[in-house]
């Protein structure tokens, strides 16, 4: 770990003021925002990351780490920790896809540290992106090329990938958040603004080193999530090696709405397969309005993975995941949900 | 799928294990109080005063030559104190003999020898500095100019590598060609395990300190002696000068047998600095600082007439070593030896790439090769639509077939039958697939699980004081396994005190020497050394029994202030002249398939149940049952401890714990313990250990087999059985992971 400079915040503005003067010190480059750390430190210590300025935003758990339902909106501060969310009541009754997916995520400890911001932001687990000695990997050296394409590439994407880079994107909860249509508040040196999380996250492109819209220096403050119909018959379904403490080799968030057998609105997003947090929306469309049995959760999943482009070692992954999608949709549909 | 408890788990110790066993004692553990208050100091937490830094820097190419080093920015980090590199250390340290060639438990690589790389991984250069993060961060500002041969051989599959035969393991019985080729009912089917590594908790440290010219070594060990004697001739002093102490281990499990590249280059530290130097090698590069399990590949050929009873076998082992070291565990000795067959073959070969010299991880032979065996066996059951236990029990044995010689004891079927009740087997029904809960699929089956007795020379000293206290010491090791507790319950039960009023030193090099731990032979090398003490101290005395009180009273009416005893034994079938090696570090166990009148094996059956979901095919164990017969147990309460971690390591090997190698630079991909897969708790449901009642006078004075490494044999195998009765598929390829039960692959 190269030494760095360390400061810490508790507000904000106090933030994006340290991080405005770190950015002026040309003598310094590179800043990042500290908040759980179970990213950043792990990959400050394997030297992928090498910010010389790091910014402590754990203070700001205290004013952006509630957890409010209204009713209508899920209302989640950015520095609230995932057990605390995963543990909520009101999370766990009315957006169950919502405490499964961070309760399935890591480990305890790891849960108890790491904030939803940063969980969200994380980085891909692609072992060549994250040992510096391969010197090919484009999402840390632009332009270096991708080991993981002629390389073990068993974990990699099959969606949304291309040959510039195949890093899968590792997290969960975010697939709870584009499922449900949630928005995300940033704070920024340019003041406040929201957008749709779906927007958060970059495909590779032919830049896999930039992951996120984020602009320079703007900080994820809260979550937004709408309730509707369907959030309650949510779940989050994570296939992977092992049963705890593991990445998802394929994992579907769905929300449905029923109507009977009849899917009136459905939410589907994909983990562990493609780039980004992945939203299904064609199979979302072959849904709507249809009975749900095998034979039509079969058609959904099909569509979900029109696209897909498997590797050396990953094929299996397509049909994995569609395997996933069709369980967690039969799943869902015979949840037993009270409406109160 | 229904959650077992916790409770039930340890119900199953209760009436599974203590009851049944022939073992007279279950004391608690001896250090547990150290263990648990973090008082037990292991090597890496001994506080050196004025002790610098060692940090290793290591190959990142696996064939080739280092053409220049530029130390230049390593040097100019304050605090840098010395980097040795092949250029800079000179001829030092020696080459010593490794134990293939007669020497000591270590690979051939002489450390910092020359510019050639061997391996990715290879230690290139130690930095020495004030603090850890000064020398990493220094060893990282190493430029290395590599000629790099390209690709590597990386793998047994590998163009580049070497397939060499190794005759002296052949086996041939009878005639295996005209017996297969006529048997009606016939197997012939391929086998493969992966690269795995030990991965103990605790990392390989060494801290070094030089008084003069006399050296003490604080590195955990499974062997001490090798350590000092080996190191010794690498430094070129006389081997009374080292003193190697290691009184707590963190788990070593094969591991830390060797006398690995590392120790060398931190005493020649030491000695150049005229300071202490401690290393603690990172996770990753205990990846290539030690020996490993190799990967394997295996085929097997068996011929049964109908009635289930086998005609011919052959199995035929490969194994891949490194270039140095023609290193092959070749188990074939064993698993060729399990059951009655007239016509049997067995063949070994070493495949030579650029890797790392293997070594020795926890049933190093017999789990990869009980995985072929076993499986095939279970294949040969279903083609003969016969159940699988009695398939074992028709082809049940009083005497090996390869040589005819009896076993000392064998209780096979008595662990089958007792597994079998305990697992409730009988409601098993036969079709793959037809025991079907809701989407999870379930299957059942079983496995031999096989473990050859080993002993080796060793001595112990004890000493009786006048107030009844007691105190044993050897240079044995205490890895965790019970060796302390061992050792005090011997030296308790023979001298008729009770276990508190023992103490016990251990792993130090001024001690009575002692084995290596390993092969499962602590306890049946040491129990017996201990008695003879014990004996020695009673004779002193004129006791004869040792029921409580007796020999204290004597103690305490004598008018001695204390009896001191050193014994030392030699292990059954070791020539007398083998008493050498205890004193110059050359000790090894010894028995198994190797005794000239009798083979000794502790036997066992496991039994596992596995859910498959039908959709998306995640493999579970949702419950375990092993039965082990391994003669007298000295403390079932540390041995049923080490049969449970022994069948959880087994689901391990099965399910997840994969070394994954790129075959473009022959490196390890998930060398840390995120990526290498390991059970976790959730992985974990049911296990229950059953110790089976055997009584074996002829195997060792003290009648014991040992524990430490049987309970991982067959696991692999008893899954791979159940997943076929749960799915129909058969896998025959280790890890057993999901895209190996779907259709596309």
């Amino acid at each position: 770990m190269q030494p760095f400079h360390y400061s810490r915040a508790s507000s904000i503005p106090q933030a994006l003021e340290i991080q405005a003067m770190a950015g002026q010190d040309r003598s310094r480059p590179g800043t990042a925002y500290l908040a759980g750390g179970t990213t950043l430190i792990d990959l400050m210590k394997l030297e992928v990351m090498r910010p010389q300025n790091v910014i402590d935003l754990r203070a700001l758990s205290a004013t952006h780490g509630a957890i409010g339902w209204d009713g209508t909106n899920l209302h989640l501060g950015a520095f609230a920790s995932m057990a605390a969310v995963a543990n909520h009541g009101d999370v766990i009754e009315h957006f169950p896809v919502i405490a499964q997916s961070l309760s399935l995520a890591a480990s305890a400890q790891l849960r108890n540290m790491a904030t939803l911001g940063g969980n969200v932001l994380q980085k891909t687990r692609c072992a060549y992106f994250r040992d510096p000695s391969w010197q090919a990997c484009n999402r840390r050296t632009p332009g270096s090329g991708c080991a993981a394409i002629e390389g073990l590439n068993r974990q990699h994407a099959v969606l949304g990938t291309n040959d510039h880079c195949i890093a899968s994107y590792p997290g969960d909860f975010a697939q709870a958040l584009i499922a449900l249509d949630a928005t995300v508040t940033l704070s920024g040196p340019e003041g406040e603004r929201r957008m749709p999380f779906a927007a958060l996250h970059r495909q590779p492109q032919d830049r896999p080193d930039i992951e996120t819209n984020l602009a320079p220096g703007e900080i994820i403050t809260a979550f937004t999530v709408p309730a509707g119909p369907w959030t309650r018959r949510s779940l989050y379904l994570k296939v992977r090696d092992r049963q705890s403490y593991e990445f998802a080799v394929a994992s579907a968030a769905v929300a449905l709405e029923m109507n009977g057998r009849v899917v009136n609105e459905v939410r589907i997003a994909l983990g562990g397969v493609a780039t980004v947090p992945w939203r299904a929306r064609d199979a979302e469309s072959v849904l709507r309005g249809h009975t749900l049995d095998e034979a039509r959760a079969n058609r959904a999943a099909q569509a979900a993975f029109n696209g897909a482009v498997p590797r050396s070692h990953n094929a299996f992954k397509i049909a994995l995941g569609q395997s996933t999608l069709v369980r967690a949709l039969l799943d869902a549909a015979s949840l037993e949900v009270s409406h109160g | 799928m229904a959650e077992p408890t916790s409770a039930r788990r340890q119900a199953g110790m209760q009436s599974a294990g203590m009851k049944k066993t022939n073992s007279e004692r279950a004391s608690p553990r001896y250090e547990s109080r150290e263990k648990v208050t973090g008082m037990a100091r292991y090597p890496a937490d001994m506080r050196l005063p004025r002790v610098a830094h060692a940090y290793l820097c290591t190959s990142r190419i696996a064939r080739g030559t280092i053409q220049a080093f530029d130390l230049a920015a390593a040097k100019a980090v304050p605090g840098v104190l010395d980097i040795l590199t092949h250029e800079t250390i000179g001829d030092q340290p020696r080459q010593v003999p490794a134990i293939y060639q007669g020497g000591y438990l270590s690979d051939s690589f002489r450390p910092l020898g020359s510019a050639e790389i061997a391996y990715w991984g290879q230690p290139i250069a130690v930095v020495i500095a004030e603090t850890y993060e000064i020398a990493r961060e220094a060893a990282r500002r190493i430029d290395v100019t590599y000629a790099s041969q390209s690709p590597p051989a990386a793998t047994i599959d590998s163009p580049e590598a070497v397939t060499q035969p190794l005759a002296p393991m052949d086996i041939d019985v009878g005639d295996f060609d005209v017996a297969y080729a006529r048997a009606p009912v016939k197997i012939d089917t391929r086998y493969s395990t992966p690269a795995q590594h030990q991965n103990p908790m605790e990392l390989f440290a060494t801290q070094c300190v030089w008084e003069g010219d006399h050296l003490t070594v604080h590195e955990p060990s499974q062997y001490v002696n090798n350590l000092k004697f080996g190191l010794a001739e690498q430094l070129n002093i006389a081997p009374e000068r080292i003193r190697v102490i290691s009184t707590y281990v963190g788990g070593a499990f094969g591991a830390k047998g060797f006398l690995t590249q590392r120790t060398a280059l931190i005493a020649m530290a030491a000695r150049r600095l005229g300071r202490p130097v401690k290393l603690v090698a990172t996770r990753e590069q205990g990846f290539t600082v030690s020996g490993y399990r190799a990967e394997t590949r295996h085929h097997v050929q068996l011929g049964a007439n109908r009635d289930g009873r086998l005609t011919a076998l052959k199995h035929e082992g490969w194994e891949l070593t490194s270039r140095a070291d023609t290193v092959a565990m070749g188990a074939v000795s064993m698993t060729t030896r399990l059951y009655a067959c007239p016509n049997i073959v067995g063949r070994v070969n070493a495949v030579s790439a650029d890797r790392s010299t293997p070594g020795f991880m926890r049933a190093p032979g017999e789990m990869p090769y009980a995985f072929a065996l076993e499986t095939a066996l279970d294949e040969l059951s279903c083609e003969l639509d016969m159940d699988p236990i009695e398939l074992r029990r028709v082809n049940d044995t009083r005497t090996e077939p390869v040589g005819g010689l009896p076993y000392t004891s064998r209780s096979l079927m008595q662990c089958f039958d007792s597994a079998a009740a305990a697992f409730g087997w009988k409601d098993r029904t036969r079709l793959p697939g037809s025991m079907r809960d809701g989407d999870w699929l379930v299957g059942w089956g079983c496995a031999t699980a096989f473990y050859p007795t080993y002993a080796g020379n060793s001595a112990a000293r004890v000493r009786l004081s006048a107030d009844g206290r007691v105190h044993v010491s050897s240079a044995t090791h205490e890895l965790g396994q019970g060796a302390y507790t061992m050792m005090a319950q011997v030296a308790a039960e023979e001298l008729g005190v009770p276990v508190e009023q023992v103490t016990v030193s251990l792993g130090d090099t001024d001690l009575p020497p002692a084995v290596v731990a390993g092969g499962s032979s602590t306890t049946a090398s040491l129990a017996p050394a201990i008695m003879a003490a014990c004996d020695a101290i009673r004779a002193r005395l004129g006791v004869t029994d040792a029921t409580s009180g007796t020999v204290s009273t004597a103690m305490a009416t004598s008018g001695m202030g204390s009896i001191e005893e050193f014994a030392e034994t030699r292990a059954p079938g070791l020539p007398a002249d083998s008493i050498k090696g205890l004193y110059r570090g050359m000790a090894t166990p010894f028995g198994g398939v190797h005794m000239a009148d009798r083979v000794q094996f502790a036997l066992g059956a496991q039994f596992v149940e596995v859910r498959v979901h039908a959709r998306t095919h995640e493999i579970r164990v949702a419950r375990a049952v092993g039965a082990f017969a391994a003669g007298r147990i000295i403390n079932a309460r540390t041995a049923h401890g080490q049969l449970v971690g022994g069948m959880i390591w087994g689901i391990g090997s099965a399910l997840h714990e994969q070394t994954e190698l790129d075959e473009r630079n022959a490196s390890y991909l998930n060398a840390n313990l995120a990526d290498y897969l390991l059970p976790v708790n959730a992985d974990i449901h049911d296990i229950e250990a059953i110790m089976v009642p055997e009584e074996d006078s002829l195997v060792n004075a003290a009648g014991v087999k040992g524990v430490g490494e049987i309970g991982v044999v067959g696991v692999a195998a008893a899954i791979s059985n159940a997943i076929h009765h749960a799915t129909g598929r058969r896998l025959r390829d280790l890890p057993f992971r999901i895209e190996n039960l779907m259709n596309e692959t």
